[in-house]
């Protein structure tokens, strides 16, 4: 009896050509704007094309605007009336500031295999730690380089504590950090609360401590517009050169240092690492340590844009920092970019009903991006099942 | 002499897995009631062949007939269904489980409802009708690894298995247990089941079967041998054969200081069983001692306790004056010891990162390639394409992720790192395994090479033709022991073969 | 405050108790069963606010709380439907595809959700009782359900060949495919079946415990789900007791805020609330932390193929 049929199978692949990764990203972006046009129809938006196109007007500017915006900056003039210039790409650098630094969090902690979910909390401390320092521990009259960074530093610290705790339990205790960090995420938001809400820190009824002294924020762009003028009004500060410098510091320990060699053979094959005598427990600490301290980091950042800490302070960037590091496949100069791309997303959906399409635009990148990894190791191949035929054949 | 029905009959068998043809047109044959030994090296085919029978595979060719009656099977329950069962060398038991539990696995009777205390009553039954003696409350991992056996031969019988397939049942198994394990088999003769007993040991198959088939390289070089009657070495013959494929030059070199020495060596594996049994070695500079023996038999962990990864439990091991044990900085010893491991996918190699990274495992804290806190790029280029030039390392860059590579040209890069600094004790746990002949060629040249400049080295391997070509000494272990040792020159393959196999050198 | 009041007070704190827990007994009854398969599925926040929204707005439609209910249980399903496909079929990380199964959640039901924002509620049927007087009647149902669940978890898990097939699928996967066990086929319905039970767990809250739709309704409960599996030991029984546990913990400052009560009331304290919103969170961590130990003491472990695909060996099994 012959029996022909085909079969699916599911294979290792051996080959791993690197443009695979990229169009699993862009892949995953694509679809997540075709799925999200299906659910903007479903929740009542009527031209998903046109909302799309209002995100990215919103968020980035059109090509007319930063023509117009560079002409006003060779002649030095005013942005004409009627075009946003820069405007645009300058609030999507502020919104990617703290994501990026978030993202590399992430990024630096994954590589080790460690599922930090905690960056949202660890900002949190980062921003109660900076809020403190600028507002309860150093004079009014500090310089503000000075104050910005000490706040930095204290952001920092809080972070790096706050990481590497459940780092430690890790290490020590193998307790899944998966866990300990989402449930110190939580316990960061409560902290916060009960310092600005109703605590100590909170002025009169407000739930809020009141605007920082002008030295513990940001300088802004914008301070600049008597003698340029076009950039009048962009909010855009340095804060976007700490994640980038931090990206530059990442990559180089990463891909240069003797310690990122470390991470990354822990990440890839921790019995090699055993092997070739790399302590996996202290390195559990550092990374988590310093992946919190990144967080934190964020935190100040946020705070010193923000020039104030109050009950309203933005849950999330931990977790989209966690989309991007994946999107931006670990890498962190890649990060930048992406970091950048989701910054004017935030940015463009911000005015857009319904709400929540950002989240949710995220939540579908992040399963195309995770199932299109498959991509990564295996092959999809059918092939035909051999024909099984009886053959006799005389005994010898 | 009447011939006893058949309880199956394979014919004309041929499977193919990628790159290795493991059955040969093999004609298998077991009769009702008895005990048929099927005898071989590993590789040799016997696991493939038994587990066509048992359901796991499908032949390419060839037909199985139970009863005389053609059958097919597409899974282990069919042919448990035609009364055919497997126990594996990995024991397939739920850990966490009790007895009970993993008897009734799987089964479709009862439907839903598990009346635990009623199967525990059958499986005692069970148990006393066939001697197995077993508490059926109890939790696997409670149990001896020969009380575990035990549920798996009852697990068969309680699914009506009347044929019996024993993968290397006495791996795992001390003296006393064997003795039990063949009392039981015997009984079970008796009642009318049919058993195979896979097996490298010579002793034990001639002590409990009827017939021996002998496979070798995927064919049948003996079909249907009686037992009684048939001398060892005709046996041991038939298993390693003669051949030596590999001819290496072999330089007449002096051997200098000895450089590795372990005196009276015990360890146990990850079972809890003695796995080395007064081991006594001594290796000197510019000599290749190799270690002969079916794999299983205290090798690994042989190779273990001298690289740092086990602990001895008694005597003693030496690299020259300096002991290896638990105080020993391995690190620094890192730089004369090169260990190319058994499993180099697993232990070996980062997969994700480029061989040039791979190259710098053991060498990425100290100059030249540490510089500072820093790795220097330059010096791990540079000595990336020197080693793979030097090794002959077929990859289009240094670059390149090391999962990427053939199993042949890995093990290349392994040597690489592990040799490159030229160490003074080389060990190498199964060098050549899985791979082809070119690779072979060239990890032998190297292995010969290092042996030329004066290290010692430590060779594993499963391979009698690897170990004639490339061996100035050979030794023999079986169940952690040493059997015999002798020069390379004029040693007698099938007295090896023997010793392979559990036999005692006879005058 | 007098004996008496005190007294109804504990009562109507237990009741609380029961109630709030209720939602995190079914998630984490549903995760126990899709980790005892060996897969984990952090996404249940994402599930439970999919359920929750999808439940109220089914609800709102209708008129009719059990139409409802299922609903959730069905989006909830639907949504861990993806994390098994992704997990099981395509094999990839279970820890990222959880996330983006949360994410995914939020974002759905946040968008989706926008016209039911502040909607009238479904209106309790009242049932007066002793000491504690006005009861919902349907609060009580499910708090009866919940009590019901558990046991027959339990007896389903460890006393019928289902449970015992899904144990071992979870334990020891070779071995259960040996025998002719469909491990992936196990693990989709299980998995499945847990976001099913997330589902309910919101629409629980969203029509019965805490009636009403906003924007992040579960704040985090399917999280703490995620924990208190582990603290379960992966034991039905064990996670009723721990979801009532938590259940108190969440109610305690609310219940708490009484002004007449002395020290402890949370409205003339309210930083002490704060700090009590904490409790759970720690109390979290704080029974991994014991948990590491005992677990190496009674081998109470987690299911030894949890986390791992499942790959049938080329050469044998």
């Amino acid at each position: 009896m012959n029996l022909l049929s085909r079969r699916i199978r599911i294979e290792a692949r051996l080959d791993n050509p690197g443009w695979i990764g990229v169009v699993s990203s862009i892949l995953g972006i694509v679809l997540a704007l075709i799925v999200g046009g299906f659910v903007l129809r479903a929740a009542g938006a009527n031209d998903p094309i046109g909302t799309y196109q209002e995100i990215f007007k919103e968020g980035f500017g059109t090509p007319a605007d930063w023509q117009a915006g560079i002409t006003a900056l060779l002649a030095n003039t005013d942005c004409p009336k009627g075009s946003l210039c820069f405007g645009p790409l300058s609030d999507t650098l502020v919104k990617a500031s703290p994501i990026l630094l978030t993202a590399l969090a992430c990024i630096i902690a994954f590589r080790m295999k460690l599922w930090n979910i905690g960056a949202d909390g660890q900002m949190f401390m980062g921003a109660w730690a900076a809020t403190g320092v600028a507002v309860f521990l150093l004079p009014p009259t500090t310089d503000r380089p000075v104050m910005l960074a000490a706040m930095a530093l204290a952001g920092i610290l809080a972070g790096l504590l706050y990481g590497a705790i459940p780092g430690f339990l890790k290490a020590r205790l193998n307790i899944n950090e998966i866990i300990t960090t989402l449930m110190l995420n939580y316990i960061a938001y409560k902290w916060m609360e009960y310092f600005v809400v109703v605590g100590p820190w909170s002025i009169g009824d407000f739930e809020s401590t009141g605007k920082f002294p002008a030295a513990a924020s940001w300088p802004r762009l914008t301070e600049l517009s008597d003698r340029i003028p076009v950039l009048s009004g962009l909010t855009v500060h340095p804060g976007i050169f700490l994640g980038i410098v931090a990206a530059i510091l990442l990559a180089w320990i990463l891909y240069r240092s003797r310690w990122g060699y470390e991470i990354r053979v822990i990440g890839n094959n921790p019995k090699a690492a055993r092997y070739a005598g790399i302590s996996l427990r202290r390195n559990i600490i550092l990374v988590m340590g310093l992946s919190g301290a990144l967080a934190g980091l964020a935190g100040m950042n946020e705070v010193a844009a923000l020039r104030e800490l109050n009950g309203r302070f933005q849950r999330g960037f931990g977790f989209t920092g966690v989309i991007i590091a994946w999107l931006a496949r670990l890498n962190p100069l890649a990060a930048i970019l992406v970091a950048f791309l989701f910054g004017g997303l935030i940015v463009g959906t911000q005015l857009i009903q319904p709400q929540g399409i950002a989240s949710m635009l995220q939540g579908v990148i992040l399963f195309v991006v995770v199932g299109t990894e498959l991509l990564f190791h295996y092959r999809v191949r059918v092939e035909k099942i051999e024909q099984v035929t009886a053959a006799p054949e005389a005994s010898p | 002499m009447t011939e006893a029905p058949n309880a199956f009959e394979m014919r004309g068998i041929v499977k193919r897995f990628p790159g290795v043809l493991a059955n040969d047109r093999v004609d298998f044959a077991c009769q009702v009631g008895e005990v048929h030994a099927l005898l071989g090296e590993n590789g040799a085919g016997k696991s493939t062949l038994m587990n066509i029978l048992a359901g796991m595979y499908r032949p390419d060719v060839g037909e199985i007939l139970v009863k005389n009656q053609r059958v097919s099977f597409h899974s282990p329950q069919d042919a448990i269904a035609h009364g055919i069962g497997m126990i594996h060398q990995h024991f397939m038991l739920v850990p966490s489980h009790t007895v009970a539990e993993n008897m009734v696995l799987g089964l479709n009777q009862p439907r839903f409802l598990l009346n635990l205390s009623h199967i525990e009553e059958q499986v005692r039954a069970l148990g006393e009708q066939y001697g197995l003696v077993v508490n059926p409350r109890a939790k696997i991992w409670e149990l001896s690894v020969g009380e575990q056996q035990r549920v798996e031969v009852l697990k068969m019988l309680f699914r009506g298995a009347k044929v019996l397939i024993m993968d290397e049942p006495t791996a795992v198994l001390t003296p006393q247990e064997v003795e039990t394990l063949f009392l039981t088999l015997r009984d079970m003769i008796k009642q009318g089941h049919s058993i195979v007993f896979i097996s490298h040991k010579l002793d034990e198959v001639v002590s409990i079967a009827d017939r021996v088939t002998v496979l070798r390289y995927g064919r049948v070089t003996a079909a249907n041998v009686p037992a009684q009657g048939t001398t060892k070495s005709q046996l041991a013959r038939l298993m390693v054969g003669r051949e030596v494929l590999f001819l290496v030059e072999k330089e007449k070199i002096e051997p200098g200081e000895i450089i590795l020495t372990t005196d009276r060596l015990c360890a146990y594996n990850d079972r809890g069983l003695p796995a080395l049994r007064d081991v006594s070695l001594q290796i000197r500079a510019g000599e290749i001692l190799a270690i002969a023996g079916v794999a299983g038999n205290g090798q690994r962990e042989l190779a273990e306790v001298l690289t740092g990864l086990r602990s001895a439990t008694s005597g003693s091991a030496h690299f020259e004056k300096t002991p290896l044990d638990n105080h020993t900085n391995w690190l620094e010893i890192g730089q004369h010891l090169a260990h190319i491991p058994e499993d180099r996918a697993a232990v070996g190699s980062v997969p994700s990162l480029s061989i040039a990274e791979n190259l710098i495992l053991k060498r990425f804290k100290r100059p030249p390639i540490a510089k500072g806190w820093s790795i220097n790029k330059a010096a791990v280029r540079q000595n990336a394409t020197r080693l793979v030039q030097e090794y002959n390392i077929a990859t289009p860059t240094v670059e390149t992720p090391a999962r990427m590579l053939s199993g042949g040209n890995l093990q290349k890069v392994i040597l690489a790192r592990e040799t490159s600094e030229k160490p003074k004790l080389l060990i190498a746990d199964q060098p050549t395994r899985g791979l082809d002949v070119g690779a072979i060629e060239s990890i032998h040249r190297l292995l010969m090479e290092h042996r030329n400049r004066g290290a010692a080295i430590l060779l594993i391997s499963e391979e009698l033709d690897e170990i004639f070509s490339l061996a100035d000494r050979i030794a023999v272990m079986y169940e952690g022991q040493i059997v015999g040792e002798m020069p390379a020159e004029g040693a007698d393959i099938h007295q090896i073969g023997l010793m392979m196999a559990g036999v005692k050198a006879e005058a | 405050m007098t004996g008496n009041e005190l007294f109804v007070l504990a009562v109507t704190i237990l009741f609380g108790a029961l109630v709030s827990g209720t939602p995190l007994l079914f998630a984490t009854m549903g995760e126990i069963f899709s980790e005892r398969a060996g897969v984990m599925n952090l996404g249940i926040e994402g599930m439970m606010l999919v359920g929750a929204m999808s439940g109220f707005a089914a609800w709102f439609k209708t008129g009719n709380l059990l139409l409802g209910l299922l609903a959730g249980m069905a989006f909830g399903a639907l949504l861990a439907l993806l994390h098994a496909f992704i997990t099981i079929s395509l094999r990839a990380d279970q820890v990222v595809s959880g996330l983006a199964v949360t994410f995914l959640g939020t974002g759905l039901s946040s968008i989706l959700g926008q016209p039911y924002v502040g909607q009238r509620t479904p209106p309790p049927t009242t049932l007066v009782l002793p000491i504690l007087e006005h009861v919902a009647a349907e609060q009580l149902i499910i708090i009866v359900v919940g009590l019901i669940l558990a046991p027959l978890a339990w007896y389903y898990l460890n006393r019928t060949r289902p449970g015992l097939n899904l144990r071992s699928v979870g334990e020891y996967p070779s071995a259960a495919d040996s025998l002719g066990i469909n491990v992936l086929r196990t693990r989709y319905l299980y998995v499945i079946f847990g976001g099913a039970m997330s589902g309910l767990g919101g629409a629980t809250m969203s029509l019965i415990t805490d009636p009403g739709w906003v924007d992040g309704k579960t704040s985090g409960l399917g999280w703490i789900a995620v924990g208190l599996v582990i603290f379960a030991s992966w034991d039905p029984l064990r996670g009723l007791w721990v979801s009532y546990f938590f259940g108190l913990l969440r109610r305690l400052p609310l219940d708490l805020q009484n002004p007449a009560l002395p020290l402890i009331s949370t409205a003339n304290n309210p930083s002490l609330g704060r700090l009590m919103d904490m409790l759970p969170y720690l109390a979290t961590i704080f029974i991994l932390i014991l948990g590491s130990r005992e677990a190496l003491r009674k081998r109470l472990g987690a299911p030894a193929a949890l986390g791992v695909p499942y790959v049938r060996g080329e050469r044998g099994l």
